[in-house]
Parts: structure tokens; C-alpha cells; sequence
């Protein structure tokens, strides 16, 4: 299943979010949406996972997605949003549990995503007792575990401190290169950008608009830290961004 | 290292204090030496008669009380209204309130009203639940179920209101059911917020409990009370008084088991 933006135009009240968003999202492949604070990137993930409805345009499925899919377009949040009372094989039952699977299925579906994401020692330990980056595969295997069609990724790592989040960006290379997934990924760091997209969109400051999409061809796998392409396109996101982030940066917040 | 060594001084320790700890055996301890600063008080002469009951006196009619098998007599009826009276208020209490928080309709229609029955002192209307619900048990079941249900109602509705957005979010983003939502995640988030509305509804139930029991009760501790002050026999008083407390703090013991293991979650 591909997912087709047309014309996506969305606004709070007189405050405009995002203009004129055309974009495709193939199957397969990771899609990072850059920008300056403000310029509406949550707020189009929101509208692509039918959380809030765009005022203008709209957003299609192409295709039907897998059969075996529960919840075709799943979101992995930037605080986790874990269920503090249920613990880790708890959080993810939760997400099976209205969806008719017997015990024994619902059983090898969570032993599996946590196998997945190396948590299987965990589960039987509630939230608190959990690290930020933790927390964070938990959400994630919480995500896997309902089969997703695209995967919606809300600055997943954000919340994390970077030696966290380059673990994390490793496991998510791991994930996608044993089984490629589809998914969108909002950050406003250009270093996840270019190590987990295929291509990133970068949008102007509000109201989002689509600055320029860069491509990059080099596999996830070989993306590592410190590689001399990767610093290249890095460096040239920056200089699309910075001027439009110090725009964003100096806009006076009137209510 | 040619220099001479300067003076070498510790750094000075400022960041004490301000931080609460723990320590029940200090709250036993005021308690007792209370105890005996009356005792020796009265026992000299320095605290009068009429002014307050030597404390061992008090015991002493207390053991009496409870070796004559009146203080079950008493106490069993005050239990009863008081489970019976709370649990009414608590549970209906409770469903209003998740059904205000959950539907604007309903909080629209209702907010106002409890909000205007909330301030009402329930003991005024007491004459009229001996009318409505007859002069024994009762009006004393509708006093205490109606004192309990009005803050039990603000802190549920409250306490749905406090429920953190982003898990409801979370949930209809993985297409859970309204009814899951509800179940599994307003009302496990809510339940702080109704537990700590218990603990003031629950207290609120025992002050009642005593003001009904004056009113018309042939047994009950605000009989046993109320008979005592009209005789001044200060020792009874006292007792009553004292059951009272050991009441409060039974309930609120209570409370905070069932949230230590609901709310084992909490960080």
C-alpha cells in the first residue's frame, strides 16, 4: 500500500500550518519530513494518519494494504505514550486485544516483535523501571506488532539523549534491512534524517510548505557514523534549513 | 608547585533542608507525650475535672465498654450506615462523574447542578430524608450516600479530565474501541484522582454518620456521643470521640492499601 498527499492544506483557526503538500509515499521506504519548529511537520503526520482531518486536499491509500495488517497506519510517538499501569507485554497486548486473535496468537505476535527489538527480557517489567530508549523500543515493538502498512514516526527520538538515539537508529537500520517497512519520519535532527531516509522532504518555515526533497541512494546499512557522503548531504539540508529555522527562529508568537 | 600553598577552605554546604522525610515514630511519639502531659495534668489537680477526663479513665471505660459487649452494639449499626451510606454515594458518585467527563452533554446538563448541591450542608436537609426515607435507617443511608456523592462526582470528573491526552491519542491511533478506550485507558488513569476524591468523601461519610446518628438512633457512636455530653460524663465523651478517630484512620489506612496495589505503577 502507497500512500498519495494531494494538495494537503490545514489550519488552526486563522493560523495557517501547512500549504499546497504534494507527496508520495512508496512502499518500502523511509520518508524523513525536515523543517523549523512550528512549520506543521506533526501536524502532517497527524493528517496522514487520519488523527485529524485536512481542511484542504487529501490523503489516499493506494493499494489495500496486507491482509495480515491490524492497524494499517500505526504511530510511534515522541513520549512513548506507554500505558504506565500495563507492563511491557501488557503495552502491547493492549493494541491486539479489540482485534479478535486467540490468546495462543496474540501470545507468539509479542514474544516475536520482542525477540525483535531485544526486549524479551523485559517483559514482564512496567514502564517506570524502563530507560528512556527502552521505553522507546517498546513503542516500537508495540507498533511492529499490529503489522503496519507505514509506520508513522512522531520525532521518535527526540526525547532521548544521542548516545540513546544512535543505538536506536542502529536498531531501526537493523529492523528495516531484515524486513524493509514503510514509513513517514518527522525530525528536526538532520543527522536521523540522513541516516534513515531514503528521501527527505524539507519543509519552509509555517505555513509548511514543500522547500525540496533530496534523495539519497546509499543503502541504510552502509550509512554509518561519521561517512563522508552522508556529512555532504547533511551539510546541504543545513544550508537549505538555516535560513528558513533563524526566520522561524526570530517570528514574534502573537495569540 | 614552587608557589606558595594558598589557604585551602571547604566549600560551604548550603543545599539542605526543604526536603521532606519519613519519620512515623515522631508522630507516635507528640502523641503519647500529649497523653501523659494530661494525665500528670489531671491527676495533680492542675487540669480540672471539667476540663478534660484523666486519659486512663477514658481507657478504663473504654475496656468497660467493650467487655459489656455495648461497643459492638454501638459500633456494628455505625459500620452498617456507613458502608451502606458510602457505598451508594461513592458508586453512583463515581459513575456520574466518569459520565460527566466522558460526554459534553452530560456536563453540560449536570456540572451546574452539582456544583450548586455541593456547597449545601447535607446535615440541613436531614429533616427532609426522615420524611422522604422514613426516620430510621433510611434517611441515615440517604444523608451519608448524598454527602459522599457530591465529592466523589468533582473528583471523578476531575480526575477524567486530567487523563493524559496523548494515551487516548494513542489508542485511537492503534483503531482501539471507544469502549477499550474508556476501559483500558481513562479509567486505570483516572483512578488516582478518584482515590485521593475518596479519601475526602470517605471522611466527609464519618462526619455524617455522626450528625445522623444524633438526630434519632437508638445505638450507634453519635448516639453513645450525644448521650455522654448531655450527662457531661467527659469519659465517654471521649471514648466515642476517640472511636471515631481510630474510624478515620482505619479508613484511611485502607485507602492507601488499595492504592498501593492499584497504583503500583506510579512513579
Amino acid at each position: 500500500m502507497d500512500l498519495q498527499l494531494k494538495n494537503i492544506g490545514h489550519q488552526y483557526g486563522d493560523l495557517d500550518v501547512v500549504r499546497g503538500i504534494d507527496l508520495d509515499i512508496p512502499r518500502g521506504k523511509i520518508i524523513c519530513i525536515v523543517g523549523p519548529s512550528g512549520c506543521g511537520k506533526s501536524t502532517l503526520l497527524r493528517l496522514i494518519g487520519g488523527l485529524e482531518r485536512p481542511i484542504e486536499g487529501q490523503v489516499l491509500q493506494v493499494g489495500t494494504p496486507p491482509a495480515d495488517s491490524i492497524n494499517p497506519l500505526t504511530f510511534v510517538f515522541q513520549d512513548f505514550a506507554l500505558l504506565p499501569w500495563r507492563t511491557v507485554e501488557g503495552n502491547i497486548s493492549l493494541v491486539l486485544e479489540d482485534h479478535g486473535l486467540s490468546g495462543k496468537e496474540m501470545e507468539a505476535v509479542i514474544s516475536d516483535v520482542l525477540a525483535r527489538t531485544n526486549l524479551s527480557d523485559f517483559r514482564k517489567a512496567l514502564p517506570k523501571q524502563l530507560s528512556g530508549g527502552m521505553k522507546q523500543r517498546v513503542a516500537i515493538a508495540r507498533a511492529l506488532a499490529v503489522r503496519p502498512a507505514v509506520m508513522l514516526m512522531d520525532e521518535p527520538l527526540s526525547a532521548l539523549d544521542s548516545q540513546t538515539r544512535e543505538l536506536l537508529i542502529d536498531d531501526l537500520v537493523t529492523l528495516w534491512t531484515r524486513e524493509p517497512f514503510t514509513a513517514v519520519y518527522v525530525t528536526h535532527n538532520l543527522n536521523e534524517a540522513v541516516r534513515l531516509g531514503h528521501s527527505i522532504v524539507v519543509l519552509s518555515r509555517r505555513p509548511g510548505e514543500i522547500r525540496e526533497i533530496v534523495n539519497i541512494e546509499l543503502p541504510l546499512a552502509d550509512r554509518t557514523l561519521g561517512n563522508h557522503q552522508l556529512e555532504e548531504h547533511q551539510k546541504r539540508l543545513w544550508q537549505i534549513m538555516r535560513e528558513e529555522a533563524l526566520a522561524a527562529d526570530q517570528e514574534l508568537i502573537d495569540d | 608547585m614552587t608557589e606558595p600553598a594558598e589557604r585551602q577552605k571547604l566549600v560551604d554546604f548550603r543545599g539542605g533542608g526543604f526536603v521532606p522525610r519519613s519519620n512515623r515514630w515522631i508522630g507516635l511519639l507528640i502523641f503519647v507525650a500529649i497523653l501523659i502531659a494530661v494525665e500528670i495534668g489531671t491527676r495533680t489537680g492542675f487540669i480540672t475535672s471539667l476540663t478534660l477526663p484523666i486519659p486512663s479513665d477514658v481507657f478504663a471505660t473504654f475496656v468497660e465498654l467493650w467487655r459489656s459487649g455495648l461497643l459492638w452494639k454501638h459500633l456494628v449499626p455505625s459500620i452498617t450506615r456507613l458502608i451502606v451510606g458510602a457505598l451508594f454515594g461513592v458508586s453512583i458518585g463515581i459513575t456520574v462523574g466518569i459520565l460527566i467527563g466522558l460526554f459534553s452533554i452530560v456536563r453540560a446538563g449536570l456540572a451546574p447542578v452539582i456544583a450548586a448541591i455541593f456547597p449545601i450542608p447535607k446535615i440541613a436537609l436531614l429533616p427532609l430524608f426522615v420524611i422522604w426515607f422514613g426516620i430510621d435507617e433510611g434517611s441515615k443511608y440517604a444523608l451519608i450516600a448524598f454527602g459522599t456523592f457530591t465529592p466523589t462526582v468533582v473528583a471523578t470528573y476531575g480526575a477524567v479530565d486530567n487523563v493524559d491526552r496523548s494515551l487516548i491519542r494513542m489508542g485511537q491511533s492503534f483503531s482501539l474501541t471507544w469502549l477499550s478506550i474508556v476501559r483500558k485507558i481513562v479509567l486505570p488513569g483516572a483512578m488516582p484522582g478518584i482515590l485521593s476524591g475518596l479519601r475526602i468523601s470517605l471522611a466527609i461519610a464519618i462526619i455524617l454518620l455522626v450528625a445522623a446518628e444524633m438526630l434519632g438512633a437508638e445505638y450507634g457512636i453519635g448516639a453513645y456521643i450525644l448521650e455522654a455530653g448531655s450527662l457531661y460524663d467527659l469519659e465517654r465523651l471521649f471514648v466515642g470521640v476517640a472511636i471515631l478517630s481510630i474510624l478515620g484512620v482505619t479508613v484511611s489506612a485502607a485507602i492507601n492499601w488499595v492504592e498501593s496495589r492499584l497504583l503500583n505503577w506510579r512513579v
